[in-house]
Order: structure tokens, then C-alpha cells, then sequence
């Protein structure tokens, strides 16, 4: 293999390792093909050519190789990745890193995973839970057990989503169970108001990523990763909405 | 709205804010920022139906300071801007009316429900369109500060 042609096929694994972790962890299509383009120049190569979805990129620059396909098969929300990928990027550009390193750091980064720890997480929910309720509903009263429940819901969720990997059954789960504990902590007496404590609870299951990337990726113009962006938040929200109907039918 | 409730409020939507940041895995260094932008969105929101603008300006109004607070934190940070506004726009998400309407095709109450889906659909139009304009005034922005370089 020549040395060009080995240079060639690192551009393309780098750039489209980059665009992969981008879209699967939540970043918007413009983005991706910004940075893409930028990686492809930055390395020398001339033209580049994109074709970047929800589901998959195809690349291609012009040298001694084809163009080649990399499947997004699985879709998280790890806005850091981004991040990180956003700060190699603008390193290569300056030349601070190579080409090299930069293939190896996407490859490192691509491996591990650095959420926060779990407590952390759990502390998160219960803090996304119980101020949100105050704030929508004035309701001091139920503060605590609405940041209680809502740390469950998130719990199970979160739980559910690792082991059956499947997002919207597992908000769903997560949905029924607030409702419950919402309809037995104010039979205990512990609320006053099941609806302002589901109201809290639900908020940390709320779609956000899906919702804000869908208007951005639509004005961009990317007519077909916007709406089946939208559709994932619009599913999303109808399992929530079921998860607590359930639970409200047999009150 | 009392001194108290104020701080209240306040509070509440920076903590909810960095905690959704955190349940997303949003870098150290944006959390603070991030917050800080929730909080402005959510209060030009307030103030807009205090002052008796109704829901809809509100939340534009929210959503279109969100958005453009967002690139200006994404270019001091040099950081993407979707860390910024993803978790600033929770507190305009309209969690009750949506729960409301729910709730009430649940138990059968269809022509209620129908007011809240109104309500619900109207906010989330409001919201994206907010963006929308902030995404205008992002890009005449962008074109300028590329101009004069």
C-alpha cells in the first residue's frame, strides 16, 4: 500500500470515528459535517465530499480511496463527547496534535465512558425533580418527596435503559413508577398534591436533546434528521404520557 | 410575586438547570454557564406574564434569549453551543399543561384535555420559533464577525 493511499485511509477513519461519536451521542447534523469538512482540509486532503444522517455518514475525498460507509447504530446523550471531540478537533487545526494521535485519542475516547458517578447522577435528578416543582407549582410542601420520587423514577429508568437498551419502554417504566409512588406518598400523607409531585418527578425523563436538536437540525436544512429527531422526542413524551395515564386510569 | 418567591424561583430553575446538565453528561466547565443562561430565559419568560404579555411572548421571548446567550457563552468557552441551551431550555418546557392534558384524556375529560393540548402545542410552537429567530440573529452575527477578520 502506498504511503499516500495509507494517509488517505486514515483521514477518512479519523474524520468519519469523529462524526460517529458526534452523532451518537447527541450532536446536531451541521455540526457534524462542519467538523468532518474541517478534519478532511486540515489533513490536506482537497475536496471532500458528505453525506452525513441520523443513521448513518457516508465520506468520500478525492485521493486513492473510495468512499466509505460507518453505520450510527446506537444513540446516548454524552454531551462531553462532543465536547472533547469539538477541543481535538480545534487542536489538529492548530497542529497541535497529529493526525496520528488525533485517530488515537478518537479511538481511546470512543472506548470509554466518564459519566459522573451515580450518586452524582441520583443527587441530579433529585435536584432537577424537586426545584422544578416549586417553580412550576409553588408548592414547598412537597418539595422533598417530589426530589424522592423523581430520584426513583430516574433510578429506574436509568436501570431499565442499560440492561433492555430499548429508550422509550424504559421511560415508560419510569413514568408508571412516579405515578405510583406520587399516589402512595400522598395516601401516606408524606404530599399534598399528586399531581404537583408527578409534575416534579417527570422532569428529569424529559427529552431535551432530542427536542432542541430537531429545531436546529430542521433550520439547518437537514430535512430528514430533523423530523425523525422530532419523532423520537414526540415518542419519548407519548411514553411518558402513557406511563402516567396507567397509572391514573386505576386510581 | 414576594422578594422571597423571587429567590425562590430563581434558585430553583439554576440548580434545576445544571442538574439536568448533569444527568446529560455536560463538561465541568459549561455547567455554571449553563445554568446562568436558564435562569435568564426562564425570567425574561416570568416577567413577560407578570407584566401580562401572555405564555406564548413569554416563551418566545425565553427561548429567543436562550438561543442567542448560548453562542456568545459557546465563543468565550469555545465550546459547542447545544451544551448551553439544552439544559437552559428545561425550565420553559411545559411540563404542567402537558401533565393537565394527560390527566384529563386519562379520566375521560376530552374537551378539557383539548384546551391543554392547545395550550401545550402553542407553547412548544412558541419555543421553536424563539429559536428560530435567535438562530437569525446568530447567523447575521456570524456573517459580521466573519467580515471584519
Amino acid at each position: 500500500m502506498s504511503s499516500q493511499k495509507k494517509r488517505d485511509q486514515l483521514i477518512l477513519h479519523t474524520a468519519l470515528t469523529a462524526g460517529r461519536i458526534m452523532i451518537e451521542n447527541g450532536s446536531e447534523i451541521e455540526r457534524v459535517e462542519d467538523t468532518m469538512t474541517r478534519i478532511a482540509h486540515n489533513a490536506g486532503a482537497e475536496t471532500s465530499q458528505l453525506f452525513v444522517m441520523i443513521t448513518g455518514i457516508l465520506m468520500a475525498i478525492n485521493g486513492e480511496v473510495g468512499a466509505q460507509i460507518q453505520p450510527v447504530k446506537r444513540r446516548t446523550f454524552d454531551l462531553e463527547k462532543i465536547a472533547v471531540v469539538n477541543q481535538l478537533s480545534r487542536e489538529f487545526a492548530t497542529h497541535d496534535i497529529t493526525l496520528r494521535q488525533f485517530a488515537d485519542k478518537l479511538d481511546h475516547l470512543d472506548s470509554e465512558t466518564k459519566y459522573f458517578p451515580m450518586w452524582a447522577q441520583l443527587l441530579a435528578a433529585a435536584m432537577v425533580s424537586g426545584p422544578l416543582e416549586v417553580v412550576f407549582r409553588h408548592n414547598l410542601h412537597d418539595f422533598w418527596i417530589s426530589c424522592l420520587v423523581g430520584m426513583i423514577g430516574w433510578l429506574v429508568f436509568y436501570l431499565l435503559n442499560k440492561f433492555i437498551q430499548i429508550r422509550f419502554l424504559s421511560e415508560f417504566a419510569g413514568a408508571a413508577t412516579i405515578g405510583i409512588l406520587a399516589v402512595l406518598a400522598v395516601h401516606m400523607g408524606l404530599g399534598l398534591s399528586v399531581d404537583d409531585i408527578i409534575i416534579g418527578g417527570v422532569m428529569p425523563l424529559v427529552p431535551g436533546v432530542p427536542i432542541t436538536n430537531s429545531v436546529r437540525d430542521v433550520l439547518a436544512g437537514n430535512l430528514v434528521s430533523g423530523p425523525a429527531r422530532a419523532v423520537e422526542a414526540l415518542v419519548s413524551a407519548a411514553a411518558i404520557g402513557f406511563g402516567i395515564a396507567m397509572v391514573l386510569q386505576f386510581l | 410575586m414576594t422578594v422571597l418567591e423571587f429567590f425562590i424561583e430563581v434558585a430553583g430553575t439554576y440548580v434545576s438547570t445544571l442538574a439536568f446538565g448533569v444527568l446529560i453528561n455536560i463538561p465541568r466547565r459549561a455547567l455554571n454557564f449553563g445554568g446562568w443562561i436558564g435562569v435568564l430565559g426562564f425570567l425574561l419568560y416570568r416577567f413577560t406574564v407578570l407584566s401580562g404579555g401572555g405564555y406564548v411572548v413569554g416563551n418566545l421571548l425565553g427561548a429567543f434569549a436562550i438561543g442567542v446567550a448560548s453562542l456568545q457563552a459557546a465563543r468565550i468557552k469555545k465550546m459547542p453551543m447545544i451544551l448551553f441551551n439544552i439544559p437552559a431550555l428545561v425550565p420553559l418546557v411545559p411540563g404542567g399543561q402537558a401533565y393537565q392534558m394527560i390527566k384529563n384524556f386519562a379520566l375521560g375529560q376530552n374537551a378539557t384535555a383539548f384546551v391543554f393540548m392547545m395550550q401545550v402545542v402553542m407553547i412548544s410552537g412558541s419555543i421553536a420559533f424563539g429559536f428560530l429567530l435567535s438562530e437569525l440573529v446568530n447567523r447575521v452575527q456570524q456573517r459580521a464577525w466573519r467580515h471584519r477578520r
